[in-house]
């Protein structure tokens, strides 16, 4: 029988479930997030992994976190700080205690609170029982305990009974959001079906947390987040590069060229190759190669013989991929280069954002070699990102990075995915056989300063290419000193001449005109865009413009920058974008910058911008 | 005496139509000169169009072939030919590759690239021009220069213990090793055509002289007064002979190759017969590699050690797509997107 609750109704809630790597909190996570989709509301999440894969149980190495934001209104980001912190351990309490609001809500499981789980998370002292946890409400319940009552006549191990732990707690949170469970019940009816023990004891603690909430008189506040207002259409839930593969898959399709990744696994790009090995009902040609100078080469050969030529990477491998970035500069062939980007230098921080690399991306190779910048914005805006980049580079024979991180890699937002009828055409042609007797020129160009792609297999266009310096139009070897002055303006005239072949850049939020722009690039967007958003409706007249386009830039974008009194470029880096505009606008634009490996907080951003107005 | 063949468009091409109209620009005398005229008089009798075939070097000297042949090519980076050529030859697996690399493009910079090429068995031919030395940065000792080595970056001799390339390629799993000379055309057009009929990785290495930074280096196998007393010539399913007038046999004392006289009593029935698919003494015969100064040395072999079949990298990739598709159908591009859970907001 259900005891006297009341009900809050929110715009948005931010959860998030911390446990040891074993604890199943991903899986929690991603059910209540497709529960929260199914059901409308707008939603953005991020997993935290533990950067080792093994770490000791109970310590704080170990600690694996899933972070949900979601609304009634449009949400941008994962959310700064947590509403809802679920704690399986102490370990989990311990490396997120800084992420949870003054006020909010703490459900702890205090089995994972006894003598030695506080000893493997270093605590001297039993939070859930002094009074540090006093700023906040505190729901303790001994899940395992809980769990192993609900299973006593289910003939299945002890440690088998311990692992629905999860499905306690995602339970007791249904019942906190008045929400429906179908879809956990149809997700464990399919992941278990074939197992009737364990199909079973799942459900039944799933229900018996749902029931715990209802019954028991320590808790009587649920909240209700309504459904959000979004464009009609079918969505699905995307991460980042999940929706990379899908766009290089749709760019191979809409172009007609076969798709070739040749990579080596970093992460957080690896992800982008497991997917794309799933493909090859689509003709896909993954290689994972010995390292990433050869997953670099092994794409400038595929791109050679005609194919849509990818490689995918971090930082370190990024930089082992430099030499032969130059070379396909010189060949004038196309390539995409994506880099994931994570916390450096070195090693730096694998598992953890950064923006780091952009002047990686802008100056990082020998010589002259100017390469376009392409830079996606959110998870889903890695499909657009990706299909831009292989345009580009298939159309002006030219090689394109794609600049993505760590934070919309791996974070997940609702995507109202586009149709194949939707998409764009990629248009491009072969070079035609040559008749007896016609030469063939292979550095000819036409009005993009583009390069005919002659693919081996085709009669009479037989010609050599190479990394040393060429003549225009026969590219044969040249060392004329006027020759490299001119071939390198033209390499560099190749690139800007995109700008004619992009859009121009837009106003995302805010007034075309003002006391200040926010402009940034990459995946800040979502947080930069909740600030500006909120600051609008406070009335401050403050734009956001996001650069998709880092290299060249949007043709109008000097005349944007002009508009407002002052530009304020925040980046998760040491301050670079900031630094290129100043150069090429002349302009005295002010950076603000985090790096901590971790994204920007809509509530920093506003302080700061408030500071800048003042 | 280049034969001729038709290829299968029916034109009939000769070693003339593979040169180019560009500058050879290697010093006169050089042996990459030899190695050119063979690979352009074996070239027409392969019976593929000219625009199938692809030339893929590095960087070196001998990586500037790609240049002066009529098919298409591409001149590489440092040691990358190899990963560049895979994943082409991945792409278009009906295209004719060849590599060409050097000793140090192939062994040092690019070595893993190499010992990768071959354990994957991708169907191409690696040339590896072999004149131990750095040849176009100007004479360092490279990975296979022997001990002791005077050159530019060693001028107290070179401390460095020299790869011995076909125990590497052995030891790489590579599905055709081979060894042949510059200075033996008829040798070497043997080898390249053995290397392009073997379908799989073929590794050929092939000395060469660099008379300008390391003259002479192969003399002793080369030259007429050595030759028949330095360089064994291997012959599928003869003994193993070798001296002045086929006077010296190879033979096989347990694991031991011994050297024995046929003119001082021994058998020609106990001599070493070359099995070059007997993986166990190609092993032991690649290591026949001391150098002519020790004392008692063996002497050193060429033609083809090893040769075994194993299916290629890219008739398994193709495969591979085509049994996922026979399985489950061509890809649709509108459910890919639409993954596996979908929702609908009105
Ligand atoms: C990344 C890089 N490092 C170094 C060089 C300089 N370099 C060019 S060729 C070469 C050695 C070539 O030796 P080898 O491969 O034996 O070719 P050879 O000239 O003897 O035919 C070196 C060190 C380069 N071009 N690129
Ligand atoms: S330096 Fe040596 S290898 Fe290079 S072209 Fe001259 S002779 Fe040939
Ligand atoms: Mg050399």
């Amino acid at each position: 029988m259900a005891l006297e609750t009341t009900t809050h109704d929110l715009e948005e809630a931010v959860i998030k479930f911390a446990g040891d790597s074993g604890d199943g909190m991903q899986l929690t996570g991603t059910q209540f997030t497709t529960n929260s989709a199914l059901f409308g509301n707008d939603l953005g999440t991020f997993p935290d992994f533990p950067a080792e894969i093994r770490a000791p149980i109970g310590t704080v190495a170990g600690v694996s976190g899933f972070q949900l934001h979601f609304g009634s209104k449009e949400i941008f980001t994962p959310g700064d700080i947590c509403d809802v912190l679920v704690v399986m351990n102490s370990a989990a309490l311990k490396s997120n205690i800084r992420n949870i609001k003054k006020g909010g809500i703490i459900i702890a499981n205090t089995a994972g609170f006894d003598a030695k789980n506080l000893k493997l998370a270093n605590m001297t002292s039993n939070a859930l029982e002094d009074d540090s946890l006093t700023n906040y409400t505190v729901i303790k319940i001994d899940v395992t305990r809980m769990t192993r009552e609900a299973l006593t006549d289910i003939q299945l191990g002890m440690k088998e009974k311990d692992r629905c732990k999860n499905m306690f707690v995602l339970g007791f949170l249904y019942w906190m959001f008045n929400r429906e469970m179908d879809n956990t019940i149809k997700f464990l009816n399919d992941k278990f079906g074939k197992k009737p023990e364990v199909l079973e004891a799942n459900l039944r603690v799933l229900k018996a947390g749902y029931s715990y909430g209802d019954t028991t008189e320590t808790f009587n506040t649920r909240y209700k987040v309504e459904k959000a207002v979004m464009p009609a259409g079918t969505y699905r839930s995307i991460m980042g590069n999940q929706a990379t593969a899908l766009g290089l898959v749709a760019a191979s399709k809409k172009s007609g060229l076969p798709l070739f990744l040749g990579s080596y696994p970093i992460t957080p790009a690896s992800d982008i190759l497991h997917d794309l090995a799933k493909y090859k009902s689509f003709g896909v040609k993954t290689f994972q190669a010995e390292d990433e100078i050869a997953a670099i080469t092994s794409a400038i050969g595929a791109s050679f013989g005609g194919s849509l030529a990818v490689t995918t990477t971090s930082g370190p491998g990024m930089a082992l991929k430099t030499e032969a970035l130059g070379l396909a500069t010189v060949l004038e062939i196309p390539l995409v280069i994506i880099n994931v980007q994570r916390g450096g230098p070195s090693t730096g921080l694998p598992t953890k954002t950064e923006q780091a690399d952009l002047f990686q991306a802008y100056y990082g190779r020998n010589g002259e070699c100017p390469i376009p910048i392409v830079a996606a914005q959110s998870p889903s805006d890695c499909f657009n990102a990706v299909y831009e980049a292989c345009r580009i580079s298939v159309q002006h024979m030219i090689p394109v990075i794609l600049l993505t991180d760590g934070y919309i890699a791996n974070g997940a937002e609702p995507w109202r995915f586009p149709k194949e009828s939707e998409l764009e055409e990629i248009k491009i042609e072969f070079a035609k056989p040559m008749a007896e007797g016609e030469k063939f020129m292979p550095y000819a160009r036409d009005e993009k300063l583009s390069r005919p792609w002659a693919i081996p297999g085709t009669k009479g266009l037989e010609h050599r290419i190479g990394g040393l310096e060429k003549q225009n139009i026969t590219g044969n070897i040249s060392y004329e000193p006027e020759n490299h002055e001119f071939m390198v303006k033209l390499r560099e005239e190749k690139v800007e001449r995109i700008a004619n072949y992009i859009p121009e850049q837009k106003i995302d939020s805010g007034p075309s005109k003002g006391k200040l722009l926010v402009l940034g690039w990459g995946g800040t967007y979502g947080a930069l865009k909740a600030a500006v958003r909120e600051l609008n409706e406070e009335g401050f007249a403050i734009a956001h413009a996001h650069l998709r386009h880092m290299r060249p830039f949007p043709k109008n974008l000097g005349e944007i920058l002009n508009n407002y009194d002052k530009v304020l470029i925040p980046e998760i880096n040491n301050g670079q974008l900031v630094k290129i505009i100043r150069d090429k606008y002349f302009i005295d634009a002010m950076a603000y910058n985090k790096i901590q490996g971790l994204p920007f907080f809509k509530s920093e951003l506003m302080d700061k911008i408030r500071e800048t107005l003042k | 005496m280049a034969e001729t063949i038709t290829a299968t468009n029916g034109e009939v091409l000769t070693a003339k139509d593979f040169a180019t109209d560009q500058e050879i620009r290697w010093c006169p005398g050089c042996g990459d000169y030899s190695i050119l005229k063979q690979v352009h008089t074996i070239l027409p009798q392969l019976g593929l169009k000219q625009e199938d075939i692809v030339f893929i070097s590095g960087i070196g000297c001998s990586s500037r072939f790609p240049y002066y042949t009529e098919t298409f090519g591409m001149h590489s980076i440092h040691g990358r030919a190899t990963a560049v050529a895979s994943g082409l030859k991945a792409a278009r697996p009906e295209l004719s590759v060849w590599i060409v690399t050097g000793d140090g493009d192939g062994l040092s910079i690019g070595g893993n690239h190499t010992i990768h090429l071959l354990r994957r068995n991708f169907d191409m031919n690696v040339l590896l021009f072999n004149n131990e030395i750095y040849g176009l940065t100007k004479g360092q000792y490279s990975p296979t220069s022997p001990e002791n080595k005077v050159a530019k970056s060693t001028p107290f001799g070179s401390i460095d213990h020299p790869f011995n390339p076909i125990a590497l390629a052995l030891g790489a799993d590579a599905t055709f090793v081979a060894r042949s000379m510059d200075r033996d055309p008829a040798h070497l057009q043997n080898m390249l055509l053995r290397s392009y009929k073997h379908h799989g990785s073929s590794f050929l290495e092939i000395y060469q002289n660099c008379n300008i930074f390391n003259d002479m280096a192969f003399e002793s196998y080369t030259e007429k007064s050595t030759k028949k007393d330095e360089a064994l010539f291997m012959v599928q399913g003869q003994p193993l002979v070798f001296g002045a007038n086929n006077e010296k046999g190879i033979k096989l004392d347990g694991f031991k190759p011994v050297i024995v006289n046929l003119e001082e009593g021994a058998s020609k029935d106990d001599l070493w017969i070359h099995d070059e698919h007997d993986m166990v003494k190609a092993n032991i015969i690649s290591r026949f590699f001391d150098h002519v100064d020790v004392e008692g040395h063996l002497p050193r072999p060429f033609g083809v050690f090893y040769q075994t079949t194993r299916p290629t990298y890219e008739d398994m990739m193709s495969q591979q797509i085509a049994q996922v598709i026979s399985a489950k159908g061509e890809g649709k591009l509108d459910k890919l997107l639409a993954g596996s859970e979908t929702w609908v907001i009105e």
